[in-house]
């Protein structure tokens, strides 16, 4: 393996802590994700602590997130369930909001590191991974809570013969939230930083307005298809 | 020897990957956008629907182009190919 490098572009190298031979974490990430983590936890906190009947500015905004990720959720599982699985959605919507609005808006590279760059964490293909194999786990499980046994009659639902291609889409579905969210995120960070090596002025202040705006909207897809996939299982 | 062949190979093969997972969404993305046009024009007072759903709709055509560079920056920075 060898490190490709033109203008500091990194891929593939991280901060390696290492606890063992065979276990060792990716620094960066594992920081800036606490970070996010314990932002919005703060955030949160902060504005649902103290509600008033006419709320003040900081309730407002929490408001509104709560009153998107419950019209996400609602609209794709129906009212009589989505209770049971709006923190989930609310949860991965905020994280991936959070850490993609961090990646994006605070100036990591300022800050030096000995190897690898501090960036969003879901520029590390091991968060995005997690965030789609816990979708996973929470649609099985959600399936079976609902249905029970009989959630095994998805497998063959409109023909016997679907079975195969309905066990795939049980390991693309991961899969391509996985690759969705990383290569829109890495996207966005190669481009800015091609970009930034060719004109570093003014130039690349339209693709980062771009790549904000895409990055909330993958937030968004993220959590719609996280809420779809839940709400095709128990239907 | 062998390694720099599969090295101008992987560049190569990265650039087909990123062009031509550029193509098919791109028409793609040019009908969906053609449609919603047209359905503002006929329906303005569905206009916030339609930019609702024609977003998402982009987003998830987008993401097509995005597995091709998946592939693309896998050939170019951890080419399993190449070396050890």
């Amino acid at each position: 393996m060898y490190t490709f490098l033109l203008s500091k572009i990194e891929v593939g190298s991280h901060l390696y802590v290492n606890f063992s031979d065979s276990l060792h974490l990716h620094g960066e990430t594992v920081l800036v994700s606490l970070l996010v983590v314990s932002a919005m936890s703060l955030f949160l906190i902060l504005g649902t602590s103290n509600l008033q009947r006419i709320p003040g500015n900081l309730q407002n905004f929490v408001e509104v997130i709560y009153d998107l990720v419950k019209s996400i959720a609602v609209t794709q599982m129906g009212p009589s369930y989505y209770s049971q699985f709006l923190p989930f959605v609310a949860t991965i919507f905020l994280f991936v909001l959070g850490s993609n609005l961090a990646g994006a808006l605070i100036p990591w590279k300022l800050l030096e590191i000995p190897s690898g760059e501090l960036a969003a964490p879901t520029n590390d293909i091991n968060t995005t991974a997690c965030l789609a194999i816990l979708t996973s786990l929470t649609y099985f499980s959600a399936g079976f809570k609902i249905k029970g046994i009989g959630y095994f009659k998805r497998y063959i639902k409109p023909a016997p013969f679907f079975l195969p291609i309905n066990i795939v889409e049980d390991f693309t579905k991961p899969l391509s939230l996985n690759f969705r969210l990383f290569g829109n995120v890495v996207a966005d960070e190669l481009t800015v930083t091609v970009i930034c090596s060719l004109v570093p002025l003014i130039i690349p202040l339209p693709i980062m307005m771009l790549g904000l705006f895409a990055s909330s909207l993958q937030a968004l897809i993220f959590a719609t298809l996280a809420a779809a996939y839940i709400g095709e299982v128990i239907e | 020897m062998v390694d720099s062949i599969v090295s101008a190979a992987s560049v190569i093969a990265a650039a087909i990957a990123v062009g031509f997972a550029g193509l098919g969404p791109g028409i793609g993305q040019g009908n969906a956008a053609g449609q919603a046009v047209e359905g503002i024009a006929r329906q303005p007072e569905a206009e916030g629907k339609i930019r609702g759903t024609l977003l998402l709709s982009l987003a998830f055509m987008e993401s097509l182009t995005i597995y091709g560079l998946v592939v693309a920056l896998s050939v170019l920075f951890a080419n399993p190919f190449v070396g050890s």
